[in-house]
């Protein structure tokens, strides 16, 4: 059975190039990049190549960017870090509603350690009101937190104008750009930013390898001790393939390629939407790629559950994902679909397509042939909806 | 979807359903679930000579919702009512080859969809007999 892989929002293939860039440094150039000798060197230029080339992607300074195990630990480490770090300034946090869990549970924990959490609520489109954040900042305030582009809905958030206010207030500003990093621009400098989550294994690079960019001047406390490694920041030695391998993902991914999916995702998006009772979730109306993310599809099928449109599909070779209570291991319908205000029988009925830059029309035009027969037998099956 | 997480049976079952649709001039009905939970079932019965002569279902959720109801039919075609109505969420699971634990719920709804069904038919047989 041949894949049509349209879940690239969880993670996404290995770019062959990255792969060949980061094998010699399994096999020939494994040395450590803390030793003096020059087996250790040679992976020590590598890493700060990879660090230069990283840091110049979003406007910042090679020593502004460490190296992480991925978006969960650079997540913690900015959240928590800043928090422990800064406690002395205040002991409030403001995030949002549609954050990824590692953020949302970093959060919750903090509160278990007396730090107050203040969780905005986004519209219907998933956006954060600028007028909402600057009502949230009280003198207490030490750090605001949200996921740029939004994994599940694709919200992409206005972050010159929120890292504005944040600036202007005197608050830490952290982005989590898992999702968003190379599809849309981020520059450290022109948005405001000081946090900064970035990782790898969603734009075709290895998994198990992010990075974390911290303004020149932030103080944050560690979460690992050990060996000093990554300005004290982050011990442990350097995973250098893995971050060879992240900074050639990123020299390859350009603004082409944003263009090519913002084409592609429209497309899909037209032609789903013509199956009746059918509509997006998330923004609508993004002609750039710069209010929603250029690989993100999500939709709701009213009277389907969203677990058995992902089923029929598996069964046709097709990866999707599902914002449904069913599939994920609470029984609670997705927190950000309820966040944008479905209603939970609404949540439960919506599939996530993502695509990739090596997704081809005519994968599209295969997933197009399958969904509408998907959706009409289900909803022949469903006891809601009178078919 | 974690579809590594069930049985062949099950997928089967969800894909090839035999069972999906609406007895006519059903002798009993029953609903249960709530579209809000994201699981809603409707199992329709035709009775004859005291044995499930039909059954039939309609499900609005997921996987494991759909392959329970699907099985709970081929469990219950045929079966004297007295035995029907003995047919527990156990039978469904062990049907299917097994359920993940946080959908064994599904397995729950659909014997008591079974049930309520019965229940309507008799209820009607009662109201049947009392207006002669």
């Amino acid at each position: 059975m041949r894949t049509i892989y349209l879940d690239n929002g969880a993670t996404t293939k290995i770019d062959p190039k990255v792969l060949e860039a980061m094998q010699p440094y399994m096999t020939e150039k494994y040395g450590n990049a803390s030793s003096t000798h020059h087996k250790g060197q040679e992976a020590k230029i590598a890493l700060e190549d990879a660090r230069s080339l990283i840091a110049k992607s979003i406007n910042a300074k090679p020593e502004e960017i460490i190296f992480t195990s991925g978006g969960t630990e650079s997540n913690n480490l900015a959240i928590k870090g800043l928090a422990f770090a800064n406690s002395r300034k205040g002991k409030h946090i403001i995030t949002t509603n549609i954050e990824h869990d590692c953020v949302l549970n970093a959060c919750k924990w903090l509160e278990t350690q007396g730090f107050k959490v203040t969780n905005i609520n986004v519209d219907k489109e998933g956006f954060i009101d600028p007028a909402k954040l600057e009502k949230a900042i009280t003198k207490d305030t030490i750090l605001v937190s949200m996921i740029h582009g939004n994994n599940e809905i694709g919200t992409i958030q206005d972050i010159k104008s929120l890292g504005e206010i944040c600036r202007r207030k005197g608050v830490f500003f952290h982005i989590d750009a898992c999702q968003s990093y190379t599809k849309t621009e981020i520059d450290v400098r022109k948005h405001n930013l000081d946090l900064v989550t970035i990782n790898s294994h969603k734009i075709h690079g290895p998994k198990g390898v992010g990075a974390l960019y911290i303004r020149k001047g932030i103080n944050i406390t560690p979460l690992a001790h050990g060996g000093g490694h990554e300005q004290n920041l982050r011990s442990g030695t350097e995973n250098v393939p893995s971050i060879v391998g992240f900074a050639k993902a990123v020299r390859i991914a350009d603004k082409g390629h944003a263009r090519q999916m913002v084409k592609m995702r429209d497309y899909l998006i037209e032609k789903v939407l013509k199956i009746p009772e059918t509509y997006l979730n998330g923004p609508s109306g993004d002609k750039n790629g710069d209010r929603r993310l250029c690989n993100n599809a999500n939709f709701r099928f009213s009277y389907v559950e969203g677990e058995a449109i992902g089923g029929y599909l598996d069964a046709k070779g097709i990866c999707s994902s599902t914002g449904s209570a069913c599939s994920s291991r609470s029984l609670e319908p997705s927190h950000v679909l309820m966040a944008i205000g479905l209603k939970p029988e609404e949540a439960h009925g919506s599939l996530r397509l993502t695509i990739s830059r090596f997704t081809t029309k005519e994968e599209v035009d295969y997933v197009l042939s399958v969904l509408p027969g998907v959706i009409k037998k289900l909803r022949a099956i469903s006891s809601l909806g009178g078919f | 979807m974690q579809h590594g997480q069930y049985t062949k049976k099950v997928l089967d079952y969800f894909k090839n359903p035999k069972h999906a649709g609406d007895v006519k001039n059903a002798s009993g009905v029953g609903q249960v679930g709530n579209p809000v939970c994201g699981d809603m079932m409707k199992i329709s019965i035709a009775v004859k000579d005291d044995r499930i002569s039909d059954i039939r279902f309609k499900t609005f959720g997921c996987v494991a919702a759909i392959g329970s109801t699907e099985a709970l039919c081929r469990i219950a075609k045929g079966k004297k009512l007295a035995d029907a109505k003995k047919i527990t969420s156990k039978d469904i699971a062990k049907e299917l080859g097994g359920l993940p634990g946080i959908k064994m719920h599904c397995s729950v709804l659909g014997a008591d969809g079974l049930k309520k069904a019965i229940d309507d038919y008799e209820k009607k047989q009662r109201g049947k007999k009392t207006r002669k």
